[in-house]
């Protein structure tokens, strides 16, 4: 089909991504179709999709994880496209090969892109033989602890252990020592074998003092690599992101145009199509910047940079997939305007950040100038131990960083949320805190918040 | 005699104490799962564990009773 959008399309996912995905779909006249599991069958994504199939028991594994089911669903519904959205499939270079034999549209980079960037190890390798700044790591699979304190020997303590196949921050700690490392290795094979079912090992130098930086880029159809300015995601909790803003407070000029130069490379590296996010921690002291990991799918914190750019991403994906060329010219991308935050709202509590589900007994988003939430629930629903605990971003926009911040307190005294455990009052705490409202944090702000309480 | 109750809902993910093992303060006796994180049930005294009331693999619901500890 040249020259014409994609004219249906099948969300495997759920929650707020699946409704923002289907807002756009549908705005774009494109036919939606949603599956979902037993647990979400009254969740707003359901109703708001053109055609809904129930694909499984709430359990993910046999639902949103289930790529036969959802390969069914597709076929049964006759789509012309799977949006994979962000987590579960997103990232399964198998699933999107598959989704490609079946004829069909995958609104994301080709399988070999996603394989060459889903392994840690041999993405640091080919980022460094790309010309992409790494830092010192393992070249290799750390197979045993003895092996494992060796490489700390090489590298220099500390080190940071991750798991080769993971992500979302799953089994990584930091070591500061050979104890420390014992310890560390351990944990991050079990998780690894757990979640990801590959209990390959990496060793990285560890920054103690950083933020991280990304970059969102889009791989056009002709082939060309865009960058769309980089977003800073410094506020996490256990190796998390609970905030992001664009434009980052500690990137400017010179640096930028380094961040955005090594991030068209990575892209380029794995001929990238579509929209994909190339993360960095950006050393503090040093101003140096160490590639992290590419994310080849569309990212949770999307928005901060459509408020600053202007762009719908998942238009400008949905038309990538269909060989389209993008909504704006690529040699004049316009600047940055504005300053974005989003806050994640998990069903967690404020303190210790652990889950609570259950079920919404009042629930009113804010509203006003500068203000977008993207919710994945609405009254009455109930929110499950299933799922990842995000019920909502909140995300603003200012003129200036300043009006922003005044707008996301404003927008976060008004969101109302009863029955499960949420987070505002943490956002609360962080649009007062010195360090945040300066702009001038790091990676380990919430830990130095709660270490604070008492 | 200490019951040990969920905080949460959750699945129940690793049982990691039996009827009759001794248990010191602060040991793991349960791992629950919810929202894809593992939340460890600590028992906040030592003694010995009277009775488990889960299997791994169940749904608690908060408050629900985990184990108890004499």
């Amino acid at each position: 089909m040249p020259n014409s959008l994609l004219n249906s399309l099948l969300v495997a996912n759920r929650g707020e991504i699946a409704r923002r995905i289907i807002r756009t779909a549908n705005r774009l006249g494109i036919r939606t179709v949603a599956v979902y599991s037993e647990a979400d069958a009254d969740l707003p994504f359901v109703a708001e999709a053109d055609e809904a199939i129930e694909i499984g028991p709430p359990q993910p594994a046999d639902s949103y994880l289930n790529a036969s089911a959802i390969l069914t669903a597709a076929a049964q519904a006759g789509v012309a496209a799977i949006h994979p959205g962000y987590g579960f499939l997103s990232e399964n270079a198998d699933f999107a090969q598959a989704v490609e034999d079946a004829g069909l549209i995958w609104v994301g980079p080709a399988p070999e892109s996603m394989r060459a960037m889903g392994d840690k190890i041999a993405a640091r390798n080919l980022m460094s033989t790309a010309g992409v700044p790494v830092a010192l790591g393992t070249p290799e699979p750390v197979p045993d602890v003895f092996q494992a304190l060796g490489e700390a020997q090489r590298i220099g303590y500390p080190v940071m252990v991750k798991a080769a196949a993971g992500g979302g921050g799953i089994g990584m700690s930091a070591a500061h020592n050979d104890d420390e490392l014992k310890a560390a290795f351990e944990t991050a094979r079990s998780r690894a074998e757990r979640f990801f079912a590959d209990p390959s090992i990496l060793l990285e130098k560890y920054v103690p003092v950083a933020r991280h930086v990304e970059v969102q880029i889009l791989g056009l159809a002709d082939g060309r690599i865009v960058a769309l300015g980089e977003r800073d995601c410094s506020v996490q909790r256990r190796h998390q992101k609970v905030a992001e803003e664009a434009p980052s407070p500690a990137v400017t000029g010179a640096l930028r145009e380094q961040l955005l130069g090594a991030a068209i490379k990575a892209g380029e590296a794995v001929n990238y199509r579509n929209a994909g996010t190339v993360e960095f921690l950006l050393d503090t002291a040093s101003g140096e910047l160490s590639f992290l990991e590419m994310n080849t799918r569309l990212q949770v914190e999307h928005p901060v940079t459509e408020m600053v750019t202007g762009l719908d991403l998942v238009e400008e994906q949905l038309r990538i997939a269909s060989g389209l060329a993008p909504t704006f010219d690529p040699d004049k991308l316009p600047p940055p305007s504005g300053h974005s935050i989003e806050m994640r709202i998990y069903a967690e509590d404020p303190k210790r950040f652990l889950p609570g589900p259950g079920a919404i007994t009042d629930w009113v988003e804010p509203t006003g100038e500068g203000v977008r939430v993207d919710s994945g629930y609405a009254p009455n629903t109930t929110v499950t131990p299933f799922y990842d605990p995000l019920l909502a971003k909140l995300i603003v926009h200012g003129k200036d960083r300043s009006e922003a911040l005044d707008r996301a307190r404003k927008a976060v005294r008004e969101f109302a949320v009863a029955g499960p455990k949420n987070n505002l009052e943490f956002f609360t705490e962080l649009l007062d805190n010195a360090d945040f409202v300066s702009g001038a944090y790091d990676c380990k702000i919430v830990d130095r918040m709660r270490a604070k309480q008492p | 005699m200490a019951e040990v109750r969920a905080e949460m809902t959750a699945n129940v993910w690793k049982v990691l104490v039996a009827q009759g093992d001794t248990v010191a303060d602060g040991d793991t006796l349960v791992i629950l799962e919810s929202m894809k994180m593992e939340i460890p049930v600590i028992a906040e005294g030592g003694g010995t564990v009277s009775a488990v009331a889960v299997a791994e693999g169940d749904v608690v619901q908060e408050d629900d009773l985990i184990a108890t500890v004499d």
